[in-house]
């Protein structure tokens, strides 16, 4: 039970992150963390204990699987994640070189 | 298997919490790499190849973006000094540790709701693990789930990809406005 604990612990580290630095990269890894959690909360969840990866090889006596359901999602998951965090670091670089910081408390012109 | 999985996942929050008070954005951007694979290994013991696989190859051009964003820069933080209101930014943080404390003591009461590690039972993908090798033809489960039961998913997920590769595309090239 207690790596359900420390998952939902990596997750709050990541929330705090977010929630408090004024520095846009990171930002983005406070967000980064908070999706690792998750990858690994999934795959958690799925793990039966003693089971073989959900992989068919010929030949093979009848065993038990881990559930693949998960890991299919997280698969899709990831990849997605990729594809965001690299649209806010390309956000970050435009930020960059218009106030030449990453600091969001001075990036004045953005007040609305 | 819980054991070696709880002091990877320690290491995965000293690395979290290092790499988000560090004072230079390049040990930062490092530190976040411990996590990252740390999640590798993690995966390998909960038997998930596949994304052990993934994980690594992603996690990897992650980095070299993350630190292609961070050589571009001036690295270092700058400590400001807080103008006034200090008593409200005390008050502001001693009312964040106290909600998030509060949600921590939530999340105690949550895995009584879950069942215990390593004992799940499979409700829906019984019958993915039963048909997938006959149906699909893949010898590989996650593969067949991913491409076959849900492959309007993967379609979902080749168009969220290509949106953002466009956006990243058309947000490097923008000429700004001076």
């Amino acid at each position: 039970m207690i790596v359900y604990l420390l998952c939902f612990t990596l997750f709050l580290v990541g929330l705090y992150g977010v929630l408090t630095q004024r520095n846009l990269v990171k930002i983005v890894i406070g967000l980064s963390i908070m999706e690792i959690s998750i990858f690994l909360f999934f795959t958690l969840i799925g793990y039966i204990q003693g089971a073989a990866a959900p992989i068919v090889v010929r030949g093979q006596v009848e065993t038990q699987f881990v559930d693949p359901l998960p890991q299919a999602m997280v698969l899709t998951a990831i990849v997605i994640a990729l594809a965001t965090n690299a649209m806010l670091l390309s956000i970050a670089i435009r930020l960059y070189r218009k106030y030449k910081t990453f600091d969001i408390r001075e990036m004045r012109s953005l007040k609305g | 298997m819980e054991t070696p999985i709880s002091i990877l996942l320690g290491f995965m929050i000293i690395g979290a919490i290092y790499s988000l008070s560090a004072r230079d954005l390049l040990s930062a951007v490092i530190s976040v790499g411990i996590v990252g694979y740390s999640l590798v290994i993690c995966f390998l013991l909960l038997k998930a190849p596949d994304l052990a696989i993934v994980q690594i190859v992603v996690e990897t051009i992650t980095l070299v973006i993350m630190i292609a964003v961070v050589l571009d820069s001036t690295r270092i933080i700058r400590p400001q000094k807080a103008k006034g209101f200090v008593y409200f930014r005390y008050a502001l943080s001693l009312a964040v540790i106290v909600i998030f404390a509060g949600v921590l003591l939530y999340m105690w009461s949550a895995p009584d709701l879950l069942q215990v590690f390593g004992d799940h039972t499979t409700r829906m993908s019984t019958a993915y693990i039963e048909n997938a090798a006959n149906a699909t033809g893949s010898a590989n489960l996650v593969t067949g789930v991913l491409f076959d039961f849900r492959g309007y998913d993967t379609l979902g997920e080749a168009t969220v990809l290509f949106t953002a590769v466009v956006g990243v595309v058309t947000i490097l090239r923008l000429k700004g406005k001076k």
